[in-house]
C-alpha cells in the first residue's frame, strides 16, 4: 500500500460549527475540526473546558444543538434524531472511558466477546479467538476466565481496550484513560496505547498526560470554555504556545 | 370460671394434621401470585422508567393504586366486588392469588426500577459505544446485574407476600390461618392452635430466608 496521510485523504470526522448547551451553559461553542485516518489528536485542556463533551458527541453519547457532524460518512443530526448512522457510527467508533466501564458481571474474556457476537454476529469461536489475540496484545493474556473486579486498575483499562478493539474499529476515542490509575499503572496503559498509535490507528485522546501527548500526538488541541483556542504540533503547542490561555494552562499543569 | 392458662402441648401437637393441609394453599396462593406480580412488577417497573412520560404515568397511578390500599381491602374488592361487576362469581383462590399478584406487583415494579437505576451510567455508555443497540445493552449488561441486586429486596417481598396471605381467611380460602379457624371452632384451643400457626409460617419463611442467602452469595460470587 502506498497511502500515505495527506491533505487530500478525506476525513474520517468532519464538525462544522458544532454547538453544544447544558441549560444556559455553552459547553462548545462553534467547534471546527478535521481529522484525517491515521491522525492521533490529543485534546488538552481545563476540567470543566468541554473536552470530554467534545469527544463524546462525535460517538453521540452526548447531543448536539446545531452545528454538523460526520463520521466516516455518516452524518449525525442536532438533537440526537439519527439513530440508524448513530449506530453505525457505534460499531466504527471505539471508546476507552476513564472509569474503565468493564462489565462486572462477565469475564474478562465474555467483555470482549460480547459486542463482537451480538453486533457483528461473529459465532464463539472466532470471537473468543480474536479476543486472545488483542489480551496477548495488550500484555494479559493469563488473565482471560478471570473477573473485572479480580483485576487492578490498570489491567481492566487494557482489557476495556481490548474490549473496544475487539469491534475493528476504525477510530478510538480516549476520555481520560488514566486518570482514575494509580501512578504505577500509568505506564502500562500509555504503553498499550502508543503500540496502538504505531500501528496507524486513528486516535483522539484527552489527557493530561503532557509527557504522552508531547511524544505520540500528530497534534495537540487545546480547548478553553468550549473553544478551540489553539491547535498545532506538540512542538508548537508545548514550545512555542500563541495563546495567553494555552500558556496559563501549560504553565499550572506542566509546574509540578 | 377456670384460669388455668396452661399451654397443652398435647392440644398443640394434636392440631398439626389439620394445620397441614393449609399449607400447600398458602405456598400455592403466595408463589402463584408472586410469580405473576413478578412480571408485573418488571413491566410496571421498566415504564416506571420509560423515556415517555405517558407510559411512566401509567406506571405512577398503578403503583400508587396498589401500594396505597390495604391489601385485605384489595382481596375483599376482588372476591366480593368483582363478581358484582363480572356478574359472575370468583373462586377464593384465583381472588387470593389475584390480590398477592397486584399488590407484589407494585412494590416489585418499585424494586425493578431501584435496581435498573442503580446501575452505574458508564454500562450503558459502554454498551451503546460498542455498538449493542438499547435493548442488547439492557438484555445483556444491564438487566443481569440489576437483577443480582433485586435478589435481596425480592425476597424481603417474598416473605411478607407469604404473611399477606394469612389475611385472606376472610374469604374463606383454605390457608393456616383458616385451617386453625375451624379447628378452634371446635376444640378452644387458640393459644396451642395459633403458636403452631405461627411456628409453620415460620418454618416456610426461615426456609426462604435461607434458600435466598444462598443464592445472593452464588450472585456476588459471579462478580
Amino acid at each position: 500500500m502506498t497511502d500515505t496521510v495527506s491533505p487530500t485523504t478525506p476525513p474520517i470526522v468532519r464538525m462544522q460549527k458544532l454547538n453544544k448547551h447544558f441549560g444556559s451553559l455553552h459547553v462548545l461553542d462553534d467547534i471546527d475540526l478535521e481529522i484525517v485516518p491515521g491522525e492521533v489528536v490529543v485534546i488538552i485542556g481545563a476540567s470543566g473546558s468541554g473536552k470530554s463533551t467534545l469527544i463524546r458527541c462525535i460517538n453521540g453519547l452526548e447531543e448536539f444543538q446545531s452545528g454538523t457532524l460526520a463520521v466516516d460518512g455518516n452524518t449525525l443530526k442536532p438533537d440526537g434524531k439519527s439513530s440508524k448512522a448513530l449506530q453505525t457510527i457505534r460499531t466504527e467508533v471505539g471508546m476507552v472511558f476513564q472509569q474503565f466501564n468493564l462489565f462486572p458481571h462477565l469475564s474478562v474474556i465474555d467483555n470482549i466477546t460480547l459486542a463482537p457476537m451480538k453486533v457483528r454476529g461473529w459465532n464463539r469461536e472466532d470471537a473468543v479467538a480474536t479476543a486472545k489475540r488483542l489480551l496477548d496484545r495488550v500484555g494479559i493474556a493469563d488473565q482471560a476466565n478471570k473477573y473485572p473486579s479480580q483485576l487492578s486498575g490498570g489491567q481492566q483499562q487494557r482489557v476495556a481496550l481490548a474490549r473496544a478493539l475487539a469491534m475493528e474499529p476504525r477510530l478510538m476515542l480516549f476520555d481520560e484513560p488514566t486518570s482514575a490509575l494509580d501512578p504505577e499503572m500509568i505506564g502500562e496503559v500509555l504503553d498499550a496505547m502508543r503500540e496502538l498509535a504505531k500501528e496507524g490507528m486513528t486516535m483522539v485522546i484527552v489527557t493530561h498526560e503532557m509527557g504522552f501527548a508531547r511524544e505520540v500526538a500528530d497534534r495537540v488541541i487545546f480547548i478553553h470554555k468550549g473553544v478551540i483556542a489553539e491547535q498545532g504540533t506538540p512542538e508548537q503547542i508545548f514550545s512555542t504556545p500563541q495563546n495567553e490561555q494555552t500558556r496559563s494552562f501549560l504553565a499550572r499543569v506542566l509546574k509540578h | 370460671m377456670d384460669f388455668d392458662f396452661q399451654f397443652d402441648w398435647s392440644a398443640a401437637i394434636a392440631s398439626i394434621p389439620y394445620l397441614l393441609p393449609g399449607i400447600p394453599w398458602t405456598l400455592l396462593i403466595s408463589f402463584g401470585g408472586l410469580a405473576f406480580g413478578f412480571f408485573i412488577g418488571i413491566f410496571f417497573g421498566l415504564l416506571r422508567i420509560s423515556p415517555i412520560r405517558w407510559l411512566r404515568w401509567v406506571a405512577v397511578v398503578y403503583i400508587e393504586i396498589f401500594r396505597g390500599t390495604p391489601i385485605l381491602v384489595q382481596v375483599l374488592f376482588i372476591f366480593y366486588g368483582l363478581p358484582q361487576l363480572l356478574g359472575s362469581p370468583i373462586n377464593a383462590l384465583v381472588a387470593g392469588i389475584a390480590a398477592i399478584a397486584v399488590n407484589s406487583g407494585a412494590y416489585i415494579s418499585e424494586i425493578v426500577r431501584g435496581g435498573v437505576q442503580s446501575i452505574e451510567r458508564g454500562q450503558r455508555e459502554a454498551s451503546l459505544s460498542l455498538g449493542l443497540s438499547r435493548v442488547q445493552a439492557f438484555r445483556y449488561v444491564i438487566w443481569p446485574q440489576a437483577f443480582r441486586r433485586m435478589i435481596p429486596p425480592l425476597g424481603n417481598q417474598g416473605i411478607i407476600s407469604i404473611k399477606d396471605t394469612s389475611l385472606f381467611s376472610v374469604i374463606g380460602v383454605g390457608e393456616l390461618v383458616r385451617q386453625g379457624q375451624i379447628y378452634i371452632a371446635t376444640t378452644f384451643t387458640a393459644l396451642e392452635v395459633y403458636f403452631m400457626v405461627a411456628l409453620m409460617y415460620l418454618a416456610i419463611t426461615w426456609t426462604l430466608s435461607i434458600l435466598l442467602r444462598q443464592l445472593e452469595r452464588r450472585g456476588i460470587a459471579g462478580q
